[in-house]
């Protein structure tokens, strides 16, 4: 049975638009007008046609290729809930709407109801760590104000998921298997083929600045002193920029677009300590945190941490992140004490990541924007 | 003063005292770091294109830069004088501004012109000048290709290759980024 709207009634011939294809139908009854749903099989009208359709900002109207791609969406979802069930991995939904959605600098929430819209579900599955589950994912909406562009989009979906007693390196083979498994051996970007058959090449982000943008970083330096190396380097860097902000000008002027040249996927690891997030720093190294961040063909895919289990540590790092956000005129969010109280209960030692799941299906489509992969991207709703 | 949120094609910001145009953008934020807009810009003076990340919160300064269309009105020495179609003030513009293009103008072209702090920057023509054929030598008879080419003046005084079947009184259409000979054009 083959069920589609008539788009159009030429000599004597209807085309009606059905899920996959075009259809031409011969002879037509005359009950058919443009704007119909018929059934192409039993030439029976199902209804509408009321109205004409309408400019195409109005009515949805979705291209083969952007069909094939929600195809694509929704195996790769299945997909990942079989690759989780199959390791042993238990399926959580935490709560969306939250009173501490994250103090992460760079991170702008939405106010919802009586809190925030989560910015990442990591709070909350920490506290499930320390409640006692072992193995956990979540595929789920984040929401983040002012982020829209071609890999951003203020809503989109995350897969999340922790090892408790393991550690980031059996995060770092699950991250490598689980992009395999949905994209084979290469995932497609655009035009571009990207090699991501296990295990990936790995660089820590001293070498990558070092090889790319000629700057030394040794993640205890003032940001004065990363500034001047920066501009040592050649790149136009502004004066008085904090560490991170420092950083990531280096970053963005000369790794992110080596990165984006690379044919295969990589992991770029051993951050320097001011950006450890949530990370814990390395045993006898407290200028290194166990952190990496996976990209595939320039594409920042997911971001992993060896997970911060000292409550001392992680509230003192949450009063500065409060800090930083007053200093710099940001709205300042609650530290989430419950998390803070788990911590002081025991997490045992924990390895966890957060992969951007829309930015996945790019990679399964060859799709070059958030929104290709989304049923209704933000322009549309 | 803009900030990041108002980016967009076609911005006139002046940076190290130069003004520039907005000619791409892209939002980038990498994982843990501020959003930064990634924006090629277009030297109004020079044509250069220079990229730069804008953090966000970083301020731009607005270029004083307007766009007049304007009527070109008469040669004076190595200056060319056009006028505002809208005020009908004249200006006086040099001949360098125009480029190579400035023995295609014939009076009462219309143009337009890039005006940065209010002195006259740059000056676009229309791609295409229908100029009549005031010189050229006769064509050999029988060739009617077009492959074969010879020089012939331009009412303006100008000189274009065009083909052997034109003749003196014929309007011929040029392409004033390349001076090239594109068509006969029928006289109205």
């Amino acid at each position: 049975m083959q069920r589609g709207r008539v788009v159009a009634l030429i000599d004597g011939a209807a085309v009606v638009r059905t899920q996959r294809a075009a259809v031409t139908v011969a002879d037509p009854p005359a009950s058919w007008r443009v704007g119909m749903f018929v059934d192409v099989t039993t030439r029976e009208v199902i209804g509408g046609g009321e109205h004409l359709p309408t400019s195409a900002s109005e009515v949805m109207r979705l291209t083969p290729a952007r069909i094939a791609h929600l195809e694509v969406r929704a195996r790769v979802l299945t997909s990942v809930r079989g690759f989780f069930a199959a390791r042993g991995f238990l399926e959580v939904e935490t709560p969306l709407i939250v009173p501490s959605p994250g103090l992460e600098i760079h991170l702008d929430a939405v106010a919802a109801g009586d809190g925030y819209l989560i910015t990442s579900p990591e709070y909350a599955m920490k506290r499930l760590l320390a409640g006692g589950l072992e193995k956990i994912f979540q595929v789920c909406k984040c929401f983040r104000a002012n982020e829209h562009g071609p890999h951003h989009a203020g809503e989109f979906t995350m897969i999340e998921w922790y090892r408790a007693f393991d550690t980031i390196e059996s995060i770092a083979r699950d991250t490598e298997e689980l992009v395999h498994a949905v994209c084979g051996d290469h995932a497609q970007l655009g035009e571009r083929r990207i090699a991501v058959t296990p295990p990936w090449a790995r660089l820590t982000v001293r070498d990558a600045l070092g090889k790319w943008a000629g700057v030394h970083v040794a993640g205890d330096e003032s940001a004065a002193e990363l500034t001047a190396a920066v501009r040592a380097a050649g790149i136009e860097i502004a004066d008085g920029l904090a560490w991170d902000d420092a950083f990531f000008t280096a970053w963005l002027a000369r790794v992110e677009p080596a990165l984006a040249e690379l044919d295969h996927a990589i992991l770029i690891e051993d951050w320097p300590a001011p950006l450890a997030a949530l990370a814990r720093r390395k045993e006898g190294d407290p200028r290194t945190a166990l952190r990496f961040e996976a990209y595939v063909g320039g594409l920042e895919l997911a971001n992993a941490f060896d997970e911060l289990v000292d409550a001392g540590e992680q509230e003192q790092r949450f009063r500065e992140e409060q800090q930083v956000r007053r200093d710099r005129g940001r709205p300042v969010y609650p530290i989430d004490g419950k998390l803070i109280a788990a911590l002081h209960e025991g997490l045992p030692p924990s390895g966890g990541i957060a992969l951007g799941f829309d930015r996945l299906v790019m990679l399964a489509t060859g799709a070059t924007t958030i929104g290709d992969v989304q049923a209704l991207a933000e322009a549309e709703r | 003063m803009y900030d990041t949120s108002d980016i967009r094609k076609g911005l006139k910001v002046l940076m190290d005292g130069n003004p520039y145009n907005v000619i791409e953008f892209q939002f980038v934020k990498p994982g843990k770091g501020a959003a930064f807009t990634r924006t090629k810009f277009k030297n109004l003076l020079t044509g250069a294109v220079v990229e730069r990340n804008i953090r966000s919160g970083e301020k731009l300064e607005p270029a004083n830069v307007e766009t007049r269309d304007m009527q070109f009105l008469y040669k004076e020495g190595g200056d060319l004088v056009f006028m505002d179609q809208t005020s009908y003030e004249q200006v006086t513009i040099a001949a360098d501004l125009i480029g190579d293009a400035h023995d295609l103008m014939k009076d009462n072209l219309a143009c337009t012109v890039v005006f940065f702090n209010e002195r006259p920057v740059d000056v676009t023509l229309p791609t295409f000048v229908q100029l009549e054929i005031t010189a050229s030598e006769p064509g050999v008879k029988g060739d009617t290709s077009g492959n074969v080419q010879k020089p012939a003046t331009v009412e303006t005084g100008a000189t274009v290759s065009v083909p052997l079947f034109i003749r003196v009184g014929d309007t011929i259409k040029i392409d004033t980024r390349t001076h090239e000979y594109v068509e006969r054009v029928n006289k109205t």
